[in-house]
This record gives structure tokens, C-alpha cells and sequence, in this order.
């Protein structure tokens, strides 16, 4: 199938007791940017690695650019990009030695592995740093050499883990901005993170894992539709009335933020919901700061796909 | 896929080439770290247990074999230290020859030792001492130097990729330098207790100096230990190449 680069059917993964992919399935269309998002150990990086031909997988057919990782390994390496969790760099050199370096192990030759790796630097807004040893770059200008170098050979398919965990809101932006220019270029990404505001930044589509298996999948917009739509917050004035408001307001599903003064629930008939809220409120003599409909974050779908609905609003 | 192995493994040693270019102060070190060694033992602890005429023509070969043998503390350094920075992992999802990243790592290890084994003779030239042997026979000394340093550099790779961390390198360190100094390198095995002594005679590390002593033409030293200083190296390699082949296969794992 021409129009998928990445095909996961049962994945499974074993480390002794502890199963990291439990029957994974995905699907990931060719040229889009495919978010997989999870929390720790949910086995996003055993995906990775596995997808990257790092790892073996216990059962599962797995293919990428068309190529089985285990049985074609070689013909996959030829066509992949990786953008592991830690840099993988050589610290010691410098940025250019390092792309050059890695130029040559893709056989461009030493002539065009320098081109190669002069136009990466340029690219990358590293070109001034390039003789610099790269244990002496900053947190973001590391990354983005890495970058660099899961881009040596315009891979038809990019595998991010976490590219910004670890980064101040600065090399985030970098890092961001870096693989929305590539995007254009037709190459396939497979990016995964806990940051829901990045998946919500980069991807097309979205699967959510946990424990091992893929719990919800859709783009961000039939994720959000998929835990019911809409929600309506209200803040009060006095945060020692939430308890009387919950009790009286037509609403199903509230969690409350004390400290905010803050409560929230979905909602399925928008202008009923905001007119019974306001009708209550008024009749009940409870005063309100803001009344407002909005969309669901990712943080509120994710918790709620992970049924860790309850979590927040013990917390709260 | 095989078509790349040599070009491969030419840019993996080129790499650790160009590392030295970057650190030259550590390369010095390294190669300083044997010398100081030397004079230390040739000049300030002085003497030599039991060991009859010149000292110094007992202790060159003995420091020459324990350099190779503190050898084994770089190559574990440096296979820990890429494994940990997730370098190897680039190179494991790279369309490159698998073995290059461990033979990259064996010809800059071997280079640097023969470099060690130039320096540490230069100084002892330096100071006077000769070999009293033949030019054939100094060239075989320096070999038998190699192989047992060849055969340090693979349990070294073994032992790395089996302890993970850098963290773990140091708890082998301290366990190579009593096996370093627990042989014949500095003294006579007769000058120590009985059970030591046996213990000293059989590390492989003594033959190799004993053969060198021998092929140096050192006067008082002990012959026909030539065959032990090719068998053991080989024998080690034969235990610790495929564990090391067979580790590095299972990073997959």
C-alpha cells in the first residue's frame, strides 16, 4: 500500500513481566505527521525502537516505508530518520564532524557528506557553531543538530521520541518550528510525546497508547468531540459557594478547581446548557465571575481516555 | 551490505582519530600516564624484589605488558560512554555495516597501544636500556605485546556492554589493577609467599612479560614461555570475540 508508511498489526513486546506493547496497532498515512501520545511507560519509546529497527519485537507484523523491520532491516535503515530521546551526537566533536561523520555511514561519499553536512548547518541556524564541540551547545542547538542528523538522507520516514522533553520554552519553539518546515517536504513523521499541546502543535493524527495498546485514535478535533464535545466553565465569585453550585446546576460530569474557583462539565446542548446555568445561578443568588462555553483541552481528553477522569477531580 | 564493512570501519576509526585531534591534552595523558608508572617503580619504590642484575631490564618489559593490560579500563570507557550518550543507537538504525562500530573501536584502541608501547620504549631508550636481543626478536616481543593487548580490548568491549553505565566501569577498574600488579610485571613470583606466587605465574599477563623478557634477551630471564604468551591471548579471544559479538547483537533484544 503506497499511501501508508508505517503499518503496526499486534505489536508485542516483553521485558520480563512487564509487557511494554500489548497488541499495538497503527496506521500511519504517508506525509502526515502522526502523534503518539502517552504518559511514562505507556511504551512509546518501545515503539520507536522497534519501528527503528533497534529493537526486535516479540510478535506483530511490522512494516515501514514498505519494509519489514525485522526480515528487511537493511532496506528500512535506507529509508528511516531517528530522533531518539537523548542526543545522539558524539560529543566530543564538532557539529559539522558529527553530520560528516554520519554523511559517510550513509555512503554519500566524503565530498557530498561535507556539502551535505554544510547545508544542514545552514539550515539549522548552526552554521556559526559548527566547529564547536558539541558537549559546549545549549540544550536546543544540540537538538536541532541532532535533527540534523536523522535528516542526512531526506528519510521518507522521521521517528521523533519526545523531541523537546527536557528543553526550556525557547529550544521547544526551535524544535517546533524545525519539523513544521519539514513537513512540507513529503516526509512521513512519527513523533511521540507527553505533551499534549505539541501534539496538538505538529499532528495530523493522533493515537493515544497506554499500557501498551493504542486507546483512541482521530485528529485532534474527533479526539476532543469523542469525551462529548463541548464543556462549560463558570467561576464563581466566592469559591465557598462550588459546593452549593454543583448541587444545584443542570450539569452532569462537574469537576472543580477550588483554587480557581473554577467549575467545569461537558456539555451537550451548548445554548440550553448556558441559559439553565445563568437561570440557576441568578435564582440561587450565587454570583458568577465568567460563565463561557469552550472546547475540551487535550489534557481533559487524554485524562478522560486514560480513565483517569476521577484523578483531577479528587485534586481538585 | 557487506560492501561497506571496510569503508565502515575506516570512518568508525576516523572518528576516534579525529577525537584525539579534539583532545589532545587526554591523548598525552594516556600515553604519559605508563611513563610516570615506569619511573615511579624504576626510580622512587626502586628495587625489585628478587629480581637479579639490572632492575630496568626487568621492569621495561614487565610496565610494557601492564600498559596493555590498563588498556582494557580505555576500551571500556569508551564503549560505555557511546552506549550511554545514545550514539550507538544512531549508528544501530543507520544502513551501516553492524561490526564497524566495534572494529572502529579496536583499530583506534590498537593505534593508541602501539603509540603507548613507542612512548614507553622511547623513554627507556632514554634511559639507557637496550634490548639485548635481536631485531627479529624485538619485533616478536612487540607482537606478543599486541596480541595480549588485543585480547584485553575484546573483554574489555565484553565487559562493557555487559555492565551498560559508565558508573559500572569504575567498579572494574579497581578490580584490573590488582590483577594488573598480581604478576610478574614489577617482581619475581619466588619473592612472594608460596600460594601468591602460583597465583602470579599463572596470570596471563606474566607469560606475556616473562616472553618478552625472554625475547628481549634480559639476562636472568625465564625461556619457553613464548608458546603461553600466543596461546593464552588467543585462548581469552576465543572465550571473550563471540560473547562480545554475540552482546552486541542482543542491544536488539
Amino acid at each position: 500500500m503506497a499511501d501508508t508508511a508505517i503499518t503496526v498489526e499486534g505489536a508485542e513486546k516483553r521485558y520480563g513481566d512487564k509487557k511494554a506493547l500489548a497488541g499495538l496497532d497503527l496506521r500511519v498515512a504517508r506525509g502526515t505527521v502522526h502523534g503518539v501520545l502517552g504518559p511514562n511507560g505507556a511504551g512509546k519509546t518501545t515503539l520507536v525502537r522497534i519501528l527503528s529497527t533497534l529493537l526486535r519485537p516479540d510478535a506483530g507484523r511490522i512494516e515501514v516505508a514498505g519494509h519489514d523491520v525485522v526480515r528487511e532491516a537493511y532496506a528500512v535503515r535506507l529509508r528511516i530518520g531517528l530522533l531518539g530521546q537523548h542526543a545522539a551526537l558524539d560529543e566530543e566533536l564538532g557539529g559539522r564532524q558529527n553530520l560528516e561523520l554520519f554523511g559517510r555511514l550513509h555512503h554519500l561519499g566524503a565530498r557530498r557528506a561535507r556539502a551535505r553536512a554544510g547545508e544542514l548547518l545552514e539550515r539549522f541556524d548552526l552554521a556559526d557553531t559548527g566547529r564547536k564541540a558539541v558537549r559546549q551547545y545549549s540544550g536546543g542547538m544540540r537538538r536541532r543538530l541532532d535533527l540534523a542528523a536523522s535528516l542526512i538522507t531526506e528519510p521518507e520516514v522521521l521517528f521523533l521520541d519526545e523531541p523537546t522533553t527536557g528543553l526550556d520554552p525557547r529550544g521547544r519553539a526551535e524544535v517546533w518550528d524545525s519539523v513544521r518546515s519539514l513537513v512540507g517536504g513529503g516526509t512521513t513523521v512519527l513523533l511521540t510525546t507527553q505533551y499534549l499541546e505539541e501534539a496538538d502543535q505538529l499532528a495530523d493524527c493522533i493515537s493515544v497508547v497506554d499500557a501498551g495498546r493504542v486507546i483512541a485514535e482521530g485528529t485532534v478535533d474527533e479526539l476532543k468531540a469523542q469525551t462529548g464535545g463541548d464543556r462549560i466553565d463558570v467561576v464563581l465569585r466566592d469559591a465557598g459557594q462550588l459546593g452549593d453550585a454543583v448541587a444545584l446546576l443542570p450539569l452532569a460530569g462537574v469537576s472543580v478547581d477550588t483554587h480557581r474557583r473554577l467549575l467545569s462539565a461537558p456539555v451537550t446542548d451548548r445554548m440550553e446548557a448556558l441559559s439553565g446555568v445563568v437561570r440557576a445561578l441568578q435564582q440561587a443568588g450565587i454570583e458568577a465571575e465568567d460563565v463561557a462555553l469552550r472546547r475540551p483541552t487535550l489534557d481533559e481528553v487524554f485524562l478522560h481516555l486514560t480513565g483517569d477522569d476521577r484523578r483531577v477531580r479528587e485534586a481538585a | 551490505m557487506t560492501a561497506h564493512a571496510l569503508t565502515d570501519s575506516w570512518t568508525m576509526t576516523r572518528r576516534e582519530l579525529a577525537r584525539w585531534g579534539r583532545q589532545p591534552v587526554q591523548l598525552v595523558v594516556n600515553l604519559v600516564f605508563p611513563v610516570m608508572l615506569l619511573l615511579m617503580f624504576g626510580y622512587l619504590v626502586g628495587g625489585g624484589r628478587g629480581v637479579g642484575g639490572a632492575y630496568r631490564d626487568y621492569l621495561i618489559p614487565g610496565m610494557l605488558a601492564l600498559t596493555m593490560a590498563f588498556g582494557l579500563e580505555g576500551t571500556m570507557i569508551a564503549v560505555t560512554r557511546d552506549l550511554d550518550k545514545g550514539v550507538v543507537d544512531r549508528f544501530r538504525s543507520m544502513p551501516m555495516a553492524n561490526g564497524a562500530v566495534l572494529v572502529g573501536r579496536s583499530a583506534a584502541d590498537m593505534l593508541q597501544s602501539v603509540m603507548a608501547l613507542v612512548v614507553l620504549i622511547g623513554v627507556g631508550a632514554a634511559l639507557g636500556w637496550r634490548t639485548h636481543g635481536t631485531a627479529a626478536a624485538f619485533l616478536g616481543a612487540v607482537g606478543l605485546l599486541l596480541l595480549f593487548r588485543f585480547a584485553m580490548l575484546w573483554i574489555g568491549i565484553h565487559l562493557a556492554l555487559v555492565a551498560g553505565k559508565p558508573e559500572m566501569v569504575q567498579a572494574v577498574q579497581i578490580l584490573v589493577w590488582p590483577v594488573g600488579f598480581l604478576s610478574n610485571a614489577l617482581a619475581l613470583p619466588d619473592s612472594m609467599p608460596g600460594w601468591l606466587g602460583t597465583v602470579v605465574e599463572w596470570n596471563p599477563m606474566s607469560h606475556t612479560a616473562t616472553a618478552v623478557r625472554d625475547l628481549f634477551g634480559s639476562p636472568g630471564a625465564e625461556s619457553g614461555h613464548v608458546w603461553a604468551a600466543i596461546v593464552w591471548p588467543l585462548a581469552l579471544l576465543a572465550v571473550f570475540f563471540p560473547l562480545a559479538v554475540r552482546r552486541f547483537g542482543r542491544l536488539s533484544r
